[in-house]
């Protein structure tokens, strides 16, 4: 075995691994790739079901209710940008952080009559905190300025559109 | 005597000691002036007791409540209890990047302890960097993350901590882990240090391996640590999310496993060397990255930028600094460094590449998944992200033939082997391995799972196999087995050791695939099944802890109708904090985790219902389980006398003679 062939065994077994890793890796992005989507989005365009995607917004206040489906209880909110909301079905334990008002984010598919089932709901750290792709949101669509301080009560989001549209 | 104002200044000294740490040796080396090197060792330990009274100063004034300190004023109570006091120092920022730095100058002490019978020139040098890294995050942490800044007015009380971090397993997880991430430091210096010198040699392997383990174990601890914390304190039945911050332990763990195993190429066969020393400065680069970028939260958000753009700024430029200017010095330095050793693909060095490109491949996939969001977030402005499926269908087939030549790896002899001598060898591990897959058949579903499970229970028996056939099984009377295992290298059992903790982890991956959980609604006194085990909301009540507000559930689990076990989890309500923890009730016979959790109570009375979450998850505790086998193979084979005496003293003397 000379210095040679040694390292062409070398370079065979890299491009082997590094080829086959990269082979997997694009697979795999291509099929397991989550898109963030606000409610707004999922409204115009929805995805099609098989689709995982993160839908984030706030949880309208006064929108969640409980159903009882044989013996699972099933959790149903609505999750808005200030665009739109969507219905989110939840089967499970709410997180300790979910509250009524405050930022989501939730994991799942949208369905065929437009409702969103989620596999995993997350709220996060405290009622300060509002996920990044919130409060970007937001701020694109002109719901908030940080710089005319905190964001706004996540129930008054709809009124606020409406109010522009009626008036 | 332990003001904040002592803390900071010893703070500032320790700093301006790193900085002549870094300079003093560097230059002595240079001129090959003895007496400027020699200083090192004694610089090294004079900044690491004025960064060990720093560190004293700020745990003194945490455990006195001397909220006049903005830092322990933002996380700290006087209701706190006296533990949680002493490790909420490291719970923030700027606790936690003090304590970084004084993890290092722990390692810089070591060197100086421990590496007595390293050449003088190369332990100067291997100090002087450890004090150049030291002197920068020393001047980081000065500069803009001042842990001692008194804030004017002082507060009556502190602001607390938050409850889900006031436990015993997160309270020493980061010592631990960051212990694993600044160990690497060590052969990183060693590294730079070798590059200055344009020399690597089997002695270089030789002191290089040992740091490196050690940083190994702590790592590996570390991450098993935090899994289990997330398992039984989140409450949501997993043990690892690949989220960013875990991804960042996870990558700078897969370099150091393939740095292991490749320094010991350089050490038996002085093969590998550029490749090894590029492995140092890939797995401290990770881990410095891994600390600073990630779990500061820099990357993931921008605001954390934009807030303060100071500390940003300073951490960029001083990774830059260290990260660059060391593989700018790999890139003119390293091909003066020429390997020697020759050996077939098919050889013990043949499968310890195989071994490191596996290795690699992995954490390029990984590093891949971790950054690619937030890039393309930066540059496309699309918000994705990718999780447990995606690093799933990535890592997992590559893992499979990893651990296919873990097996066959040990039983290779160095430079060739004969494939027809080494299977007589494997032939028995090969018999286990395919009951093993037989069994998987049996008790698990889906094909990765099936494979893995086989494939762990191949590593193992293969390792087992290995020892046995050492030490003569078979072969040789009691008496010559006996004479065998003495003589057997504690490194040799440190592997087969930590090869076996690797499968052990495996095969607990393997089991968590086969978890079974059930969300349900009951009333007191109704009866659930799942997998063949039936649950009983037998009661619930409440009561008043120290702290907070509590709702306890009794279930009781029975199998075929005999009791198992009551498990008693709680819902807690903080009220101070308005913070609500689960606490998760677990039963273990170390084959099956019983875990149940209680959500939340509806209507009022006796139609009062509650939402449970219940898990069985088989083979659990394996998962950390093996992760404890891994590190003490490490330990184990850090205890080999060979990686501490022989031959470094002979280089050393070589050493001496060609200077």
């Amino acid at each position: 075995m000379t210095r040679k062939t040694r390292r062409l065994w070398i370079v065979i077994a890299c491009l082997a691994c590094v080829g086959s890793a990269a082979a997997l890796t694009l697979r795999a992005f291509s099929s397991n790739i989550v898109f963030f989507m606000a409610p707004s989005q999922v409204k115009a365009s929805p995805p099609s079901p098989d689709r995982t995607i993160r839908l984030g917004g706030m949880v309208m206040a006064g929108s969640l209710h409980r159903i009882n489906e044989n013996g699972t209880p099933v959790n149903a909110f609505q999750v808005t940008d200030g665009q739109a909301a969507v219905e989110v079905h939840y089967t499970g334990i709410l997180p300790d952080l979910f509250r009524e008002g405050q930022s989501v984010v939730a994991l799942g598919t949208v369905q065929k009559d437009g409702g969103f089932t989620a596999s995993e709901v997350l709220a996060k750290h405290d009622e300060t905190y509002m996920p990044k792709e919130v409060a970007d949101e937001l701020k694109r669509t002109g719901k908030w300025d940080p710089r005319f301080g905190k964001a706004p009560d996540a129930s008054s989001w709809d009124t606020m559109t409406a109010k522009k549209a009626g008036g | 005597m332990f003001g904040p104002e002592q803390g900071h200044f010893a703070l500032a000294l320790a700093c301006v000691l790193a900085l002549v740490q870094f300079a003093v040796p560097l230059w002595g080396a240079n001129r090959r002036d003895a007496r400027l090197v020699g200083l090192a060792p004694y610089l090294a330990v004079s900044q690491l007791l004025a960064l060990g009274y720093s560190f004293l100063c700020l745990v003194m004034c945490a455990v006195s409540d001397d909220f006049s300190v903005q830092n322990v004023a933002a996380n700290s109570a006087v209701s706190k209890p006296l533990l949680y006091k002493i490790t909420g120092v490291w719970g923030n920022h700027e606790g936690s990047v003090l304590l970084w730095t004084l993890i290092l100058a722990v390692c810089g002490g070591a060197v100086s302890l421990f590496g007595r019978n390293l050449p003088d020139i190369l332990r100067g040098r291997v100090l002087a960097i450890l004090g150049g890294v030291s002197a920068g995050f020393q001047m980081f942490c000065l500069l803009t993350s001042d842990p001692f800044e008194r804030v004017f007015p002082a507060p009556m009380d502190g602001q607390g901590m938050n409850p889900l971090l006031q436990d015993p397993g997160l309270a020493f997880h980061p010592p631990i882990l960051y212990t694993g991430y600044v160990g690497f430091a060590v052969p990183f210096a060693f590294a730079v240090a070798a590059l200055i010198e344009g020399r690597v040699d089997a002695a270089w392997g030789r002191w290089v391996r040992p740091w490196a383990v050690a940083a190994w174990c702590f790592l590996t601890c570390g991450i098993a640590l935090g899994s289990w914390w997330s398992y039984y304190v989140l409450g949501w039945g997993g043990y690892w999310f690949w989220d960013p911050v875990e991804n960042a332990s996870l990558i700078p763990w897969l370099t150091g496993t393939a740095l292991v195993h490749s320094a010991i190429v350089v050490e038996k066969r002085e093969g590998l060397k550029i490749w090894t020393v590029l492995l140092a400065i890939a797995t401290f680069s990770f881990s410095l990255s891994g600390t600073f970028l990630v779990r500061s939260g820099i990357l993931n958000s921008v605001h954390a930028f934009a807030n303060d753009p100071a500390r940003g700024v300073f951490i960029l430029a001083l990774l830059a600094i260290v990260i660059g200017g060391s593989l700018a010095l790999f890139a003119w330095r390293a091909p003066s460094l020429t390997s020697t050793g020759l050996f077939s693909p098919v050889s013990r060095e043949g499968s310890l590449v195989l071994n490191n490109i596996l290795l690699c491949s992995i954490c390029a996939v990984v590093v891949t998944g971790t950054m690619y969001p937030p890039f393309m977030q930066l540059l496309a402005g699309r918000t994705i992200s990718v999780g447990k499926p995606f690093f799933d269908a990535a890592t997992i087939p590559l893992t499979l033939p990893l651990l296919l030549a873990m097996g066959v790896g040990t039983a290779l002899p160095w430079k060739r082997a004969q494939l027809a001598r080494t299977f007589s060898h494997l032939y028995v591990a090969a018999g286990i391995a395919a009951i093993g897959l037989a069994l998987c058949f049996w008790k698990l579903s889906g094909i990765l799972p099936i494979a893995c499970g086989a494939l762990a229970i191949w590593v193992i028996a293969a390792s087992v196999s290995d020892v046995l056939r050492r030490i003569g099984i078979g072969h040789t009377s009691a008496q010559g087995v006996w004479e065998r295992m003495k003589n057997l290298p504690r490194s040799s059992w440190g592997a087969a050791l930590a090869h076996i903790g690797a499968g052990i982890t495996i095969l607990g991956l393997c089991g968590m695939s086969q978890a079974k959980h059930a969300i349900v609604e009951v009333h007191i006194g109704e009866t659930r099944s799942l997998a063949g085990d039936d649950w009983t909301l037998l009661d619930v009540h409440d009561y008043i802890g120290p702290n907070y507000k509590a709702m306890q559930a009794d279930i009781a689990i029975r199998h075929n109708g005999k009791l198992v076990t009551i498990l008693h989890p709680e819902k807690r309500d903080f009220t101070t904090q308005s913070q609500t923890t689960t606490e998760v009730a677990i039963h273990t016979n170390f084959i099956t985790d019983l875990y149940g959790v209680v959500g939340d109570r509806h209507g009022t009375g006796k139609d009062a219902t509650y939402v449970l979450r219940l898990h069985r998850n088989p083979l659990a505790p394996w998962m950390w389980l093996g992760g404890l086998v891994m590190a003490i193979g490490g330990a184990f084979s850090l205890s080999d006398r060979r990686m501490r005496i022989g031959a470094p003293k002979r280089a050393a003397a070589r050493n001496m003679a060609r200077a």
